[in-house]
């Protein structure tokens, strides 16, 4: 058996199938999260009897119905892109998994230049996106993808804005190392160390960008102009039926889970937590961060009713670039001072 | 003018109704697992006493939906005394409501005359087939047994 693993292809395809099992799982745990706290909020109880107990089995359910269903392409459609969106979305969603650390050893690849890349990769979802808007031969999934790429473009910019301030306080662009930078002792209070995460050594500002910045990359509810209901059926993913849309769904959920979890990882102290030991319990803690933040998502989209196009422009440019900026700024000058 | 509040303080409102509803109980019934008690009063399904029947056709006539059949035909009653005349008395041969046409307006049970149609609160007659709605006057007696007694009279 070593031997097989000492092979780097193995390994690789190792972590890979590691890496999109987990993925896959927890995203259907999130769907299922979404379902059943989404029923509470309004008062209803949601699935209930998929799987004998409160309707656990639902969103394996639901994913089977989904494969079952045709895969129609429109015949106007530009076949080979439209058919290649929803894998586009999905792989960059995955690929951001890269860098993530579930604890000192438990991280596919840490890259030195972690933070950029997972930026990088989280963009190309963009990209599928307008991919699928695009090839749909249809005016409301074309809608959706021109909204999506506004969008995209305008949170883009403060949410790499926001993350620079954590990466002045670390010095690292790795993700592993902005996670070791938290777990060392802030300050001394007497004899105990005082451990902070980023987000209390002066990034709230920082954190409340980077968590609305991800609002809207996730295209989440306030910011989901690109699949308004109410407006354009269904946005760029309404010609898609089948596996493709089951594709653009996972997509959209796993998405929150990487999204979640960088944001762990920058803010919250990712695997680290005071008192724990990283290397048993760190991915029980990044998982349990993770979800905290995934609750909050789910949390607001159903307390909160969509933006407007303009409103949604003008927030991201009036309020979050500068204030992002800003930030930067008194970050780096702390820096300096202290 | 209304008075200033914090800016987003309308955010925070919305956030805590959200969370407290998710915490506290649901409003949701169970169905087949618990079952709703409705009113005395619901319009469940109509009931006929048959024997009180006269067969005057009101109801099917006045039906807008035109979902009750009835046919009859007149019997010969002997005399009530020796000697007099034999008296003809209409008798029920059919007497079917469709549900699957039926909009539970109540105007059949509102306009019989002999107090033949009840209201009654049941309604689990649900079917897998759109021609089992038809019930025949041997179910709809049935139903005469779930017909709640009515209000005490007001002395």
């Amino acid at each position: 058996m070593s031997a097989l693993f000492d092979g780097f292809w193995a390994l690789l395809g190792l972590k890979v199938l590691v890496s999109l099992l987990v993925i896959l799982n927890v995203a259907l745990v999130i769907i299922f999260a979404e379902l059943k706290i989404s029923a509470h909020m309004q008062s209803r109880v949601g699935p209930y009897f998929a799987g004998g107990r409160y309707g656990w089995a639902q969103p394996i359910a639901d994913g089977i119905k989904f494969i079952q269903k045709e895969d129609l392409v429109p015949r106007d459609a530009d076949r080979p892109v439209f058919k290649l969106a929803p894998m586009v979305v999905l792989a960059g969603t995955v690929a951001v998994f890269v860098i993530v650390p579930f604890s000192p050893t438990l991280v596919v690849r840490n890259l030195d230049l972690g933070v950029f890349y997972a930026l990088a990769a989280g963009s190309i979802a963009t990209v599928g996106v307008l991919m699928a808007g695009w090839s749909s031969a249809n005016k409301y999934s074309l809608m959706g993808g021109l909204r999506a790429a506004a969008q995209l473009i305008a949170y883009e910019l403060p949410l790499v804005l926001a993350v620079v301030g954590v990466v002045i306080h670390a010095g690292t662009l790795s993700m592993s190392g902005i996670v070791e930078a938290q777990a060392e002792p802030f300050f001394h209070l007497g004899e105990t160390a005082i451990h902070l995460p980023y987000l209390f050594q002066g990034q709230v500002i920082g954190f409340g960008i980077f968590f609305i910045a991800m609002l809207a990359e996730l295209s989440r509810t306030p910011f989901d102009m690109p699949i308004a209901e109410s407006e354009l059926v269904m946005g760029y993913l309404t010609e898609y039926s089948g596996i493709r849309f089951t594709m653009f769904f996972l997509g959209e959920y796993a998405g929150m889970f990487a999204m979640s979890a960088i944001a762990s990882s920058l803010f919250l102290g990712g695997y680290y937590f005071p008192g724990l030991d990283s290397a048993t319990f760190g991915p029980i803690v990044l998982m349990a961060k993770v979800g905290l933040l995934v609750f909050v998502m789910i949390w607001f989209r159903w307390t909160f009713p969509r933006f407007r196009e303009d409103q949604l422009q003008s927030f991201a440019w009036r309020w979050m670039v500068p204030l992002s900026l800003v930030n930067i700024a008194v970050t780096a000058t702390f820096k300096v001072v202290f | 003018m209304t008075p200033r509040t914090m800016p987003g303080s309308g955010l925070a409102k919305g956030l805590w109704l959200t969370l407290r509803t998710l915490f506290s109980k649901t409003a949701t019934i169970h169905y087949p697992l618990e079952k709703e008690v409705p009113v005395a009063r619901a319009r469940g399904v109509i009931a006929l006493d048959a024997d009180a029947c006269t067969v005057c056709m009101l109801c099917a006539r006045d039906c807008p939906d035109w979902c009750i059949y009835i046919e009859g035909h007149k019997e010969m009653q002997p005399p009530a005394k020796e000697g007099g005349r034999p008296r003809s008395r209409a008798t029920l041969d059919r007497f079917d409501i469709d549900y699957a046409l039926c909009m539970y307006c109540g105007i059949c049970v509102e306009v019989c005359p002999f107090d033949a149609l009840f209201w009654s609160p049941d309604y689990e007659y649900s079917e897998t087939s759109i021609t089992s709605l038809l019930h025949d006057q041997e179910r709809l007696g049935a139903w005469l047994e779930t017909v709640p007694d009515p209000p005490a009279l007001e002395s």
